[in-house]
């Protein structure tokens, strides 16, 4: 596309099929113990 | 829901709902903002509507060829087509489904030592002792705090701890003893326990780094950034500095941990609105993993973030995120905690959703072994939820943490940082509003800033990859 550069190749909702498993680490167990900062986390089956 | 905004010279589109990220040039840009402006983001079927493209050649004939607003509106569809430009939200029921599981607890935040050997200015802990008393937990209650979580842990595999306080090194032996019990429990369970520790870096000596390099996952190190500024806020009790104590303590650690698995951790307040100094500061003593995130106060400290900061801390973020891009460029790059963005490899949507798991798979103990929803909410009787040796005695407010999501929060509903705070604090919320179901209006402000900020820099970094 000449007017658009898209820079991601997923979507969320290909997220919905095999996401939920709770694996992952706590937002507050990283480095925020004041906010919640959850976008930044690994995913565990990725890791 | 579409996002647009203009950072750095780039032109940025979020797409809400599916977390694509698109850069576009100008006469795009516009023409996406037309078509909010017609409702296309609730009818996309308008796309193929020849009034449609009529009216947007009406509306942008001046500034462009009507050959390229053809061109435009047709990359435009193609994109909508594939599902990454005005796609809905279809999140609703199956957050409600997964929020209706049954949870398990997976991570504590020990409170180890109530107990500290700083004074500092905005402690939530109130200089460790969490509106109570001073206590150091014993390896008892550890133990029993350890027992339930593997006891309440289902089939989750990996567990968390994160040793807080206080100062967690106040109280060393009882944390090593604890891991030690922790290490010999997982794998009578088929757990694998990771380790945090947040540390004032005080008490940090070799025999501690040797260990905590051997069997803590992370490491949060707790400074603020240059001398003048940590030393007004993290004075010792007596009133001394401790920057010139702890930083070389923090180095060390650091480089010992090849620059990995851990935060250099700080607090910006109203004292140091200029804190991307203090970020780069740190950057520049050669810590590569950094988080400064800002304060939380009431309305009459002195110290506290007021509306009226937000434009100078929207520019600090600003400045921060430009001079991230140059370093990264020079190959001296390091990590920002709230600018860290995985566009393709983050967390799933069922995680964005639906918050950060206080009172449910993440509770606090304190030194005596009750039960709370978060660090946060320790001192607060109302969220006493139980303790290590009954377990949950108020499931009611499990309950009522597990049905807090960005659909609970009426704020979040129009909001394009949803997927990326997952609703907020709950704790903050709490602390403003009374209700856990609500948000901190300043803290909103300051994420949106901070995703904005993030992307632009993908948009950056995409930009030195394809030169």
């Amino acid at each position: 596309m000449k007017h658009i550069k898209t820079l991601n190749t997923q979507t969320l909702n290909n997220t919905m099929r095999k996401g939920g498993c709770g694996e992952c680490q706590t937002s507050c167990q990283s480095a925020c113990k004041t906010s919640c900062t959850v976008g930044n986390q690994t995913c565990e089956q990725k890791r | 829901m579409v996002h647009q905004y203009k950072n750095n010279g780039y032109h940025i589109v979020l797409d809400v709902n599916s977390g694509s990220v698109h850069v576009t040039d100008e006469i795009c840009y516009d023409m996406i903002g037309q078509l909010k402006k017609l409702g296309v983001e609730n009818n996309i079927s308008m796309l193929d509507e020849e009034s449609v493209l009529a009216g947007l050649k009406t509306e942008l004939r001046q500034a462009y060829s009507e050959r390229d607003i053809e061109e435009t509106f047709e990359d435009i569809k193609e994109l909508t087509r594939l599902g990454q430009l005005f796609t809905k939200d279809i999140y609703e029921d199956y957050i409600g489904d997964v929020k209706k599981r049954k949870t398990v607890v997976k991570a504590l935040c020990i409170h180890i030592a109530h107990d500290c050997n700083l004074a500092c200015k905005y402690c939530f802990a109130e200089e460790g002792e969490y509106h109570g008393r001073r206590a150091l937990m014993s390896y008892e209650v550890g133990k029993k705090a350890l027992d339930f979580l593997i006891a309440n842990s289902g089939n989750r595999r990996n567990l968390e701890v994160d040793f807080f306080g206080g100062e967690p090194l106040m109280n060393w032996q009882v944390v090593k003893d604890l891991v030690a019990y922790g290490r010999e429990q997982e794998k009578i369970h088929n757990k694998n326990f990771r380790f945090t520790l947040t540390t004032n870096g005080v008490l940090l000596n070799d025999e501690v780094q040797e260990f905590v390099n051997k069997e803590m996952d992370n490491v949060v190190l707790s400074l603020d950034g240059r001398k003048e500024v940590n030393d007004k806020m993290r004075p010792f009790r007596n009133g001394k500095g401790s920057y010139d104590l702890i930083v070389p303590k923090f180095k060390k650690l650091a480089d010992s941990r090849n620059q990995q698995k851990y935060y250099v951790r700080g607090t910006f307040t109203r004292e140091n609105l200029d804190f991307s100094r203090d970020v780069l500061h740190f950057a520049d003593l050669g810590f590569e993993q950094i988080s400064i995130e800002p304060v939380v106060g009431e309305d009459s400290d002195f110290y506290s973030i007021k509306k009226e900061d937000l434009p100078q801390i929207f520019e600090e973020y600003d400045v921060l995120a430009k001079e991230m891009i140059e370093r990264e460029k020079a190959g001296k790059g390091f990590q920002f905690f709230h600018f860290m963005l995985d566009l393709d490899g983050g967390p799933c949507v069922a995680k964005r959703l639906s918050g950060c798991g206080s009172g449910t798979e993440y509770l606090a103990v304190t030194p005596w072994g009750d039960l709370h929803p978060c660090h946060q909410f320790v001192g607060e009787e109302r969220f006493l939820m139980g303790n290590v040796d009954d377990g949950i005695v108020k499931p009611e407010i499990a309950d009522e943490f597990r049905g807090c999501s960005v659909y609970s929060k009426e704020k979040c509903r129009n909001c394009f940082a949803k997927f990326y705070c997952s609703g907020g604090c709950m704790a903050n919320a709490y602390k403003f509003h009374g209700s856990i179901h609500d948000t901190y209006d300043i803290a909103c402000e300051m994420e949106r800033k901070r995703v904005e900020c993030a992307i632009m820099i993908k948009a950056a970094m995409a930009d030195e990859e394809r030169m």
